[in-house]
């Protein structure tokens, strides 16, 4: 039954795709029928929660390793889908274009930061972690070094860590459900919530891996859809990556002619205005350090972040892993590489005074007139204030949320509204699979590491699960509690959750593997000293009022944590007595893909 | 444990480390390398494209993906040559 299962994968996400594409096709239909905007943006969400949430209940399981790691049998290629779904956050999907938009080549950095970080995955860390067939991270740091307070330390990090980034997933969930349905971003989140635990609560492992390969599908076809649209109807053709570059020059030249940069103003009610040139790279040496240390953190913190690296427990082999890495990287790409495209053709939009869209340099009274202008404005997304009062939009008196650019851009670009209802599904999507991989790391570690491994060793399979669901339950409410708060932007919190696994976690897991010397106080000296200095640097330069050492600001200060990790790991390892002949030999096995896992298959 | 004797692990973890040395250069070049130089690249005009800014929008993660099969393609044949690949 259920390798018939495995093997009909592609004809049933064949399916799946074929019916989301009618059901856009219906969407299409009904609204030349006159449907209204709001009920198709409804529709669009409700529609694909509820097929996730189906796929939820289907997956439900009862058996421990189905829970934890879906039984160890997803296909590369499809725990690839599912690992681009899990790693593209509302971050990636809504927030990115935007950053790009107003940042530039320098933001380009997470680009970069969070694709080049795969190959650390791939040739540090997934594959001998497969093999070693742990359930958790925590579960593989508590058994290579040994002891509890090992296991502890690493279940620390990885909630801090994990939990950081689950409040701004929920916090992009419930934004968006608040834009498509219409309801307060409060009520917003808490219903983001429901739609993220029907598809974890039942199946944990098994049910987000089918449920992520689903929201995979949706939001890259959310993704790309308007992107080819808009450039094909600025004449750019069908494969917009491959040409935008003369829309890059475009650009360029608008902005000498709006003076891009040169005319500056300060934020309105949070919202920036462009001032920062789209292609040109800045030239000082500090700008090159913040562009590698980010870039470094970034990739770090990728190959350091449970919720990934938990997914590579799920393949049926070693060498699966590895593909699987690749495949990840190859779908996590085709987000990634539009991502500027997009950015580009929106800037392109809204600033050549060639095409309809164009809004910079028009009358005051033509902008705001605008249906988009108007939406957004009264939502206080978007702001237009005449400085200089002489009633013509100048590049520093329009001002916008980055955020917005790719819900809005379809609307921008004049595209019709079930492209928007298609993104709004899209960034649903992307919020709610990795909040579902991320929920369901902390819950496991807790469940598996805190409770089964340390506080009830005997515990039988029925209560370890229920105990697992009552902690994804508690975990959940809990991020969507600290999410309603709305303590910071999305991204910033983000950038916080790598560079919290970067400094605490990076190096311990490296060097397991990689440096047999490696000890339980050695790991424990980098757990403790890389992650407590981190937050340390953290905290002082922004609440205690220190300056800034290099230029390292609150999104790189794993570049603190990391070295203090490394240094105190080698140091301390050296130090003390050398692993027993047990654990070289754990080593060892984990070195070579064939032979039993290290650790027994349920455990 | 199994059958493997302590020299072929030995050559085959020299083997390993060896292709991931190199993947690492890789990939240190295409993450840090030409993006320090990216305004010395954006002189230059690839497919209508500024260099510094294509790379850092397209070109490395181009170069990325490509590493990254590559790796586990030679990962793969030195488990073979060794006999320590997994059985299909």
């Amino acid at each position: 039954m259920k390798s018939t299962f495995i093997d009909n994968l592609p004809k049933i996400y064949g399916i799946y795709t074929g019916g989301f594409l009618v059901f856009i096709a219906l969407m299409a239909i009904l609204e030349q029928y006159g449907v209204s905007s709001e009920t198709i943006g409804v529709l669009f969400v409700a529609f694909t929660i509820f097929i996730y949430a189906g796929i939820g209940w289907l997956s439900r399981t009862m058996q421990v390793d189905a829970y934890y790691v879906a039984g160890r049998q997803v296909p590369a290629v499809f725990n690839g889908m599912a690992t681009a779904a899990d790693w593209m956050s509302g971050a990636s999907f809504v927030a990115m274009a935007g950053g790009i938009y107003f940042g530039g080549h320098g933001y380009l950095a997470f680009v970069v930061g969070w694709t080049g970080g795969y190959i650390l995955v791939a040739s540090l860390m997934a594959p001998f972690l497969r093999k070693f067939g742990c359930y958790t991270v925590p579960d593989y740091i508590g058994t290579r070094y040994g002891g509890n307070l090992a296991r502890l330390m690493a279940v620390i990090v990885l909630a801090v860590a994990s939990f950081t980034y689950v409040t701004a997933q929920i916090n992009a969930t419930g934004t968006i459900a608040a834009r498509a349905l219409s309801i307060p971003f409060e009520v917003g989140v808490w219903f983001g919530l429901l739609g993220i635990l029907l598809c974890s609560m039942l199946g944990g492992m098994r049910a987000v891996t089918w449920t992520q390969v689903a929201q995979y599908i949706v939001l890259i076809i959310a993704y790309i859809v308007p992107v080819v649209w808009m450039s094909n109807k600025q004449g750019f053709g069908m494969f917009p990556h491959l040409e935008y570059g003369a829309a890059v020059a475009r650009v360029s030249e608008l902005e000498t002619l709006h003076q891009v940069g040169v005319l500056t103003a300060p934020a309105q009610g949070g919202l920036p205005a462009l001032k920062t040139l789209h292609s040109v790279a800045a030239d000082t040496v500090m700008a090159k350090w913040k562009f590698a240390t980010l870039v470094l953190c970034m990739m770090a913190g990728t190959a350091s972040l449970p919720h990934i690296l938990m997914r590579y427990f799920t393949t049926p082999s070693v060498r699966d892993a590895r593909k699987s890495v690749a495949w990840s990287l190859l779908f996590i790409f085709m987000l990634y590489f539009t991502a500027p495209a997009l950015a580009t053709f929106t800037k392109l939009q809204l600033l050549d005074p060639n095409l309809a869209t164009g809004i910079i340099g028009k009358s005051f009274a033509d902008a705001s007139a605008l249906e988009w202008v108007r939406k957004w404005s009264e939502v206080k997304m978007v702001a237009m204030v005449d400085l200089n009062a002489d009633g013509i939009l100048q590049i520093n008196e329009f001002f916008m949320r980055g955020d917005i650019v790719v819900l809005a851009t379809p609307e921008i670009a004049g595209l019709p509204y079930v492209v928007s209802g298609l993104v709004a599904a899209g960034g649903m999507a992307a919020a709610m699979s990795t909040a579902d991989g991320l929920l369901l790391a902390i819950a496991n570690a807790l469940s598996h590491d805190l409770y089964y491994k340390m506080i009830d060793p005997t515990a039988d399979t029925k209560k370890r699960l229920i105990v697992a669901r009552i902690l994804l339950f508690g975990i959940a409410a809990a991020g969507a509690f600290v999410a309603s708060l709305k303590l910071t932007s999305i991204l910033g919190a983000v950038a916080w959750a790598f560079d919290f696994a970067c400094s605490g976690l990076f190096f311990p897991l490296v060097l397991g593997i990689w440096w047999k010397r490696a000890n339980r106080p050695g790991a424990l000296a980098g757990m403790f000293f890389g992650f407590f200095s981190g937050a340390a640097y953290l905290y002082a330069i922004r609440w205690g009022g220190m300056d800034m050492w290099f230029g390292i600001d609150h999104l790189r200060f794993g570049i603190i944590g990391m070295p203090v990790s490394l240094v105190s790991m080698i140091v301390v390892s050296l130090m003390t007595k050398e692993p027993d002949a047990e654990t070289q030999a754990m080593v060892d096995e984990m070195r070579i893909p064939t032979g039993e896992t290290v650790l027994s298959a349920t455990h | 444990m199994s059958g493997i004797t302590p020299e072929v692990r030995a050559a085959h973890w020299a083997k390993t480390r060896s292709l991931t040395f190199t993947v690492l250069f890789l990939w240190f070049v295409f993450s840090f390398g030409v993006h320090w130089f990216a305004n010395e690249l954006n002189t230059i005009t690839f497919i209508g494209f500024p260099l510094g800014f294509y790379m850092a929008a397209q070109g490395s993660l181009i170069a990325f993906v490509v590493i990254i099969f590559w790796l586990a393609h030679a990962q793969n044949k030195i488990d073979e040559e060794f006999g320590v690949a997994e059985s299909e």
